[in-house]
């Protein structure tokens, strides 16, 4: 919760010195309000007065940074509760669990499906991040041999330790130093082990507590004992509680400022059938959770929960976008018609539908004007005749077709003259419909 | 520091919205707090889903979606009775595409003889939707709506280009109405305040701000649903208070990714279950988001979601 000027001004030692480089103690106060001036320019403050100003100026749910070098995960400092009042920050990882009890082939084939998980989409590449290595087979030892083999195969995928027996944990660490994985998880039961592990090993720290009073009081108690990297998981196992308590948790991390529960959450979405899993992952993806375990990943399923997440963790101020350049739609040659729109991914996506539908084959000529709709772009500017015109010259689907026709959208008739001007004399502009509904219609009647 | 439950106080509730007749009627809305936020409020409804016919045969469907209802299509009256009767479903909702100047252009009367059939066939609540063509709607939900008359039905959709007639028409023959608008928090509570202006009972309304399919433009239709909710909870808005309708199964079945076969994409995997999955995330997801009633298509990916559904109603 970000204090007020006056609230710092408290904790500072008020004898306005000016070192700082600030005319008074309050002026200083208000510009570490502002965040625009750091704790660190005064040299007199107390100690307890700096402990609780960097903790009262830090994020609301901790940054959390699991592995490392280019497969490392980066979580939590999330700022708010809804989307559209700003970007969610850090986008939750998906793990895929692999359990001790499996045969080796059967660990391998797991630990390969993770390592090829990727989808690209809209531009972005998308995979599953983590690896949960579960803990049934009793044995430290099988854990151990199980985590170096996932080691060995896939050095770049942070772990998850996943068991709550500390000589399992004390087993298996050796073989992930300086991979910061998760230990999962510290209970009641076994605080001081676990936390000694986590220390000594520079690991993450999960916290497992059933409901959020109990959960609130470990994290306490632990970050009493010096640990502070930690995620949280308060039990939730029906999608109901999930909702509840990642929004109690979220809540009262951002709008109290309730440190205890300013971590991000792990989940474990294991279900009686797939399907339940996937419903149970996207109530996480959308609801709060910032690790999400699942005991499978088909690809089939993989697809629409990587798809949800990307949507819910789009800035809502920046419009998707996709790149600029001429799509090929079904069998496409040189007969085929060539239409122009905006690279605003709604737009791309609805008259790219529309085309699909329509059976007819065609050229979809895309522009880059940063995201816009085509008469917000039209408005700013960004969609006029002389760039259309060197954006489709350039491109040289001139080549690629026999009839120089650009159809272009119906919103934007008014730029037709122009833009034949524009483009070399052996070209027409067609005017095409305003909504894309209208497209099949078109482009039928066109084809016959 | 002791933990205390964040439990926040809101003013406003979703109305009560009921559909269809006798025991098999379906109440939908009447929260009042903000999804599935049980610590603070009721939810006493849950989120209702129609399963999605149309007037003609289903010859354009993926296969996937073809596969269930196979040999029951061609007759929309078979096709209802299939889905209240085999596959349990609790709502239906008609689509009348074929009266789309595009689609076949039938005539009002057609349709009308379409919704007196599939009215006769069923004993749950029907959801008439058109073919979203403005002015052909304004003629064919006219018509239908009185061949329904005293079904308490839900007629759809009204857009601001189109709304008087519809609502007239709803409103003489006691349905409920759909009030659509385009992706936008205040055209839907435009929508509904011109509904509201013209005598229309605001607790008669369900809003449909315009659904989208997980991966074209989810994360749009997901805030404004979300933007629409906190205005009637928090802010209570009465303006804003009706229920939501989303309109999914049409979007997602046109989607690539419940298309494309393995063979062509086989990074996708198999293309029957990506296919429900979809349907199935994006409902769920509209659910997270505030939707009250869903319009789909895959049975299967109505089993799902139900069943999580009623996860969600237990404590």
């Amino acid at each position: 919760m970000a204090l007020s000027g006056v609230e710092i001004f408290k904790h500072l030692p008020k004898t306005n010195c000016k070192e700082c480089g600030h005319p008074t103690c309050l002026a200083f106060a208000m510009k570490l309000a502002a965040k625009q001036a750091n704790l660190d320019s005064c040299p007199y403050v107390s100690k307890e007065g700096k402990e609780f100003l960097s903790s009262a100026s830090a994020p609301p749910i901790r940054p959390i940074c699991i592995g490392h070098g280019d497969g490392s995960v980066k979580l939590g400092e999330e700022t708010v509760l809804f989307r559209h009042e700003k970007k969610f920050v850090n986008p939750c990882a998906l793990a895929l669990s692999i359990d001790d009890s499996l045969p080796d082939t059967e660990i391998l084939k797991r630990i390969d499906g993770v390592k090829t998980s990727e989808i690209e989409r809209v531009g972005q590449k998308l995979r599953v991040e983590m690896i949960s290595v579960g803990h049934t087979s009793s044995d430290p030892s099988r854990f151990s041999a199980v985590v170096k083999l996932i080691r060995e195969n896939a050095p770049k995928i942070p772990l998850i330790l996943n068991s709550k027996d500390p000589a399992a944990i004390e087993s298996a660490l050796p073989h992930c130093k300086g991979a910061r994985p998760v230990i999962y998880a510290a209970t009641k039961d076994n605080t001081e082990a676990m936390v000694k592990l986590a220390k000594e090993n520079s690991a993450i720290l999960g916290v497992y507590a059933e409901g959020l009073d109990a959960l609130s009081s470990l994290t306490e108690k632990i970050k009493g004992m010096g640990l502070d990297d930690l995620v949280i998981d308060p039990g939730a196992s029906t999608p109901r509680r999930m909702i509840e308590d990642y929004t109690m948790i979220r809540r009262s991390a951002i709008k109290k400022g309730f440190k205890p529960l300013g971590y991000p959450i792990i989940t474990f979405t294991s279900s009686k059938d797939v399907f339940a899993e996937s419903m149970k992952a996207s109530i996480g993806i959308a609801k709060y959770a910032s690790i999400i375990v699942l005991d499978s990943i088909e690809r089939w399923k993989m697809l629409p929960l990587i798809t949800l997440r990307q949507n819910i963790y789009t800035d809502p101020q920046v419009p998707m976008q996709v790149a600029q350049k001429i799509y090929k739609i079904g069998d496409a040659n040189e007969k085929s018609p060539l239409l122009l729109t905006t690279n605003f991914s709604l737009t791309y996506f609805i008259v790219q539908g529309e085309v699909e539908n329509s059976k007819v084959p065609c050229w979809l000529a895309i522009m880059d004007v940063e995201g816009l709709s085509v008469l917000t772009a039209w408005a700013a500017g960004k969609f006029t005749a002389p760039k259309i015109a060197s954006f489709i010259l350039e491109s040289g689907i001139g080549d690629k077709v026999a009839r120089k026709e650009l159809i272009i959208p119906g919103y934007v008739s008014i730029l037709s003259g122009a833009l034949e001007e524009k483009l070399n004399s052996d070209w027409k502009v067609v005017v095409g419909p305003r909504e894309a509904n209208a497209l099949p219609a078109f482009l039928k009647n066109r084809a016959a | 520091m002791p933990f205390v439950v964040p439990k926040e106080n809101y003013t406003g509730r979703i109305y009560t919205v009921e559909i269809g007749t006798g025991e098999k009627a379906v109440k939908v809305g009447g929260a009042n707090t903000l999804p599935y936020l049980g610590f603070e409020g009721e939810i006493p409804n849950p989120p209702a889903i129609a399963i999605e016919i149309q007037d003609i045969p289903a010859k354009d469907w993926p296969e996937t979606l073809k596969k269930p209802f196979d040999g029951v299509t061609d007759d929309p009256a078979a096709w209802a009775r299939f889905c209240e009767k085999e596959l349990g479903v609790g709502i239906i909702a008609l689509r009348l595409i074929s009266t789309h100047p595009d689609y076949g252009d039938r005539k009002p009367e057609e349709a009308a003889k379409t919704v007196e059939a599939v009215l006769g066939a069923v004993s749950v609540p029907l959801i008439i939707l058109g073919s979203e063509h403005v002015e052909k709607d304004t003629q064919v939900l006219k018509v239908v709506s009185e061949a329904a008359k005293g079904r308490n039905c839900i007629i759809g959709k009204a857009q601001e280009e189109n709304y008087k007639t519809i609502a007239a028409s709803a409103m003489a023959n006691n349905h409920k109405i759909i009030a659509m608008s385009q992706l936008d928090v205040n055209l839907a509570k435009q929508m509904n305040i011109l509904l509201m202006q013209m005598g229309f009972d605001k607790e008669r309304i369900l809003t449909d701000p315009m659904s989208s399919a997980l991966g074209y433009g989810l994360e749009y239709t997901y805030s404004v649903m979300e933007r629409i909710r906190l205005a009637a909870i928090v802010q209570n808005d009465p303006a804003m208070q009706p229920p939501l309708v989303s309109d999914i199964g049409r979007n997602v079945w046109k989607a690539k990714e419940t298309i494309a076969s393995e063979s062509d994409i086989p990074e996708w995997g198999s293309v029957e279950e990506r296919g429900i999955t979809f349907e199935a995330v994006t409902a769920i997801s509209m659910i997270m988001a505030g939707s009250d009633l869903l319009i789909m298509r895959h049975p299967k990916a109505i089993e799902i979601v139900k069943k999580t559904i009623n996860e969600l109603m237990e404590r």
